[in-house]
């Protein structure tokens, strides 16, 4: 039975509430009719509402109240309907989370797990669409994670739960309804989630979250036109893990990073380029491409943001100037730019 | 405003934000306007209310539910549409949508998306004024979650302990999108005490007589602008459509269709129109006459809309820095 990215982060949620009794899962909205996107479905009646609760609309306190439970015995998942909101909380997860283990010695550390979701489409505009992975990643003390397929989304909710450290989960909200085909089930201490989707020869495509699937829908097109390719979805942001990468690049020599829904300074895609650079083994035959957001927030306007977001269009233009050849693609002309799918009616 | 001209006002105010509102509901459905949208649907009266009894050069500032307050303070109600339709002709240049409104000429200087955010940017304004010896007041507006922010209680000590011009306006309508007040605060709260023990002076006002209740922030204004403190006033008050976008929702059954009707049995339009008649200020043609001058006014913003051409991209490219 096909499974939802949805619904895998509510099968991993079910089942690491049975396996420990002392995890607590909170967030504004996490009890709402809709249930978190139906990503924490069932999950009161069978857990109760002191382990599956509610809370104000207090960001920086509920961090707080977080690091206070995992320090002592209960084990965390925090939730939060936009990434933006949990700006509010940068106190406590900067200075707190992240620190308390390092700065009292080794003595406890922040078994948190902080779920955050990224809008993107119809009007989220400037202050409910933002995707910070890199923020997260500058911070020694957390861990970054941000899958693609159900799969990851399942078994790295699960490691990340069972993490000892605070683990900033980002859950792209166009990835919902993404479904594959079962879950199959990782060793969740060795999961790191870096994996090859496509191999090939002459390029690397390197990608994460929304990126990921932009790719693998352009896949029969770039087979029609005969590229080779390697296809590498990283879903652990930090620590970050480029052996796949480097290794691929040995063999193609050439890179293109897709990562959509960032900016371009001071990104996971500018890190990556720059860890690249200094490896003297790599030899790069053509100068890698780093595809991104422009460097101004996201407008609101459905006019406006069809030039903000990259097009396929745009990824298609790329790869052509990599491999110095002229691609056969068709776009959708039907498909709409700020919408995850065509029965998607907004606005969240 | 001539003695007993702000009846009419008022309830000409009421009129337009709810006709505006219907307006927008009835056509979000063509997916045209696409942006998160909250209505005022039902809290018209507070809106009405506090906004005339600002002066022209009061300054207010509101939170994600705003098209009321925007239009209260006189804000341009093409430009609203135009904003939310994404054209470069909105009062945001389309950039930032139903959330983000502004009407630099009617001092209704933001609205802004993220809960509690534009409180200390009000309270910072007011300071703004004092340093600057004007005598003029802030408004700021704020839902029932924002109490649940620390921000609001830095912004409040700071604004008393230096004495502000601010009014804070808190429109209770009991739920935070989906979640009841009594699930995220203390059952026996009265946020008129809460601020009344912080220091600022609080107040509980009805929405029930739009004019009463104009009458009394009137007074208060006057006397924040004569000696400048900061005023905390809570009116409960409810939406009838969901909390963001055009549609009903008591299917969803976090509130009840009793609990809605009971506010909508008691809407404050429909006091306003039956007060004017009773109290002989307004007969009933005349109010009917009114009524159809905001709708042809609004009808004819709303259609202008078609006349606008689609923006291009490299407008904004620039606009991130001055
Ligand atoms: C900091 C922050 N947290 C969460 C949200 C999500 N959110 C949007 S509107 C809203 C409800 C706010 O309720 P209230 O202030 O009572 O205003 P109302 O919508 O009832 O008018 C919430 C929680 C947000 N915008 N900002
Ligand atoms: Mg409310």
């Amino acid at each position: 039975m096909a499974i939802t990215f949805a619904q895998a982060i509510n099968k991993a949620l079910h089942e690491e509430m049975k396996r420990n009794k002392n995890l607590v899962c909170f967030g504004l909205g996490i009890n709402d009719p809709l249930r978190f996107f139906g990503t924490t479905k069932n999950l009161k009646e069978k857990f109760g509402d002191e382990r599956v609760f509610e809370t104000p609309t207090s960001e920086n306190a509920m961090t707080g109240v977080g690091v206070g439970m995992s320090i002592h015995k209960n084990p965390c998942v925090m939730m939060h309907q936009r990434l933006d909101f949990f700006l509010l909380a940068m106190d406590q997860l900067v200075n707190s989370a992240a620190k308390w283990h390092y700065m009292f010695g080794g003595q406890k550390s922040v078994p948190i797990t902080i779920r955050l979701i990224v809008g993107k489409g119809w009007g989220q505009g400037p202050t409910h669409s933002q995707s910070l992975q890199s923020w997260f990643a500058h911070i020694p003390g957390l861990k970054v994670v941000m899958p693609s397929l159900p799969n990851d989304a399942y078994n790295l909710l699960k490691s990340s739960i069972r993490d000892p450290n605070p683990v900033i989960f980002i859950e792209h909200r166009w990835l919902h309804e993404i479904e594959e085909k079962k879950i199959l089930i990782k060793d969740s201490k060795k999961n790191i989630g870096t994996k090859l989707l496509n191999k090939g020869r002459d390029l690397t495509i390197l990608s994460y979250s929304l990126s990921t699937i932009e790719i693998l829908s352009m896949k029969k097109a770039l087979f029609d036109n005969n590229v080779s390719y390697d296809h590498i979805d990283i879903a652990t942001l930090k620590p970050l893990n480029l052996n796949l990468l480097k290794n691929s690049l040995k063999k193609t020599k050439k890179l293109l990073i897709v990562d959509t829904i960032s900016h371009p300074i001071c990104s996971i895609g500018s890190e990556i380029l720059s860890q690249v650079f200094l490896d003297k083994k790599i030899k790069l035959k053509k100068n890698p491409i780093l595809i991104s957001l422009p460097d101004i927030p996201t407008p609101t306007s459905f006019f406006y943001t069809k030039d903000f977001y990259v097009s396929k269009k745009k990824i298609f233009n790329s790869i052509e100037k990599i491999l110095e050849r002229k691609l056969r693609y068709n776009l959708d002309l039907n498909e709409i730019h700020d919408v995850p799918n065509k029965n998607f009616k907004g606005p969240f | 405003m001539k003695k007993n001209n702000f009846y009419k006002e008022i309830y000409r105010l009421q009129k337009t934000i709810r006709l505006t509102e219907n307006k927008i509901a009835k056509n979000y459905k063509k997916y045209k306007m696409r942006c998160p949208t909250h209505l005022s649907i039902g809290q018209e009266a507070v809106a009405a209310a506090s906004g005339l009894a600002l002066k022209n050069n009061d300054i207010s500032i509101s939170y994600h539910r705003s098209h009321a307050h925007y239009i209260a303070k006189g804000g341009n109600i093409k430009k609203l549409f135009a904003e939310l339709f994404g054209f470069k002709e909105g009062c945001s240049k389309g950039v930032g949508g139903s959330m983000h409104l502004i009407d630099v000429k009617k001092k209704f200087y933001a609205s802004t998306a993220i809960v509690s955010n534009s409180i200390p940017v009000g309270v910072g304004i007011a300071y703004s004024l004092k340093l600057n010896k004007q005598k003029n007041i802030v408004c700021i507006y704020i839902g029932d979650a924002s109490l649940e922010e620390g921000v609001f209680y830095e912004s409040l000590n700071f604004a008393i302990i230096k004495k502000l011009p601010v009014v804070f306006i808190c429109e209770n309508n009991f739920y935070s999108v989906y979640t009841h007040l009594k699930d995220r605060q203390p059952k026996d709260r009265e946020f008129y005490k809460l601020a009344n023990s912080l220091g600022a002076k609080g107040y509980r006002l009805r929405q029930n007589n739009p004019f009463k209740l104009f009458k009394e922030l009137k007074k208060i204004n006057e006397k924040v602008r004569k000696n400048p403190f900061p005023h905390f006033i809570e009116i409960k008050t409810y939406r009838y459509l969901e909390h963001c976008g055009p549609n009903d929702d008591t299917n969803l059954g976090y509130r009840t269709n009793s609990e809605l009707n009971k506010w909508k049995k008691n809407d404050t339009i429909n006091f306003s129109a039956n007060y004017l008649v009773k109290k002989k200020i307004m007969t009933k043609e005349k109010i009917l006459k009114l009524d159809q001058e905001v709708k042809k006014q609004i009808d004819s913003d709303f259609d202008s809309m078609k006349r606008l051409r689609s923006p291009k991209f490299k407008d904004i490219m620039k606009l991130t820095y001055r």
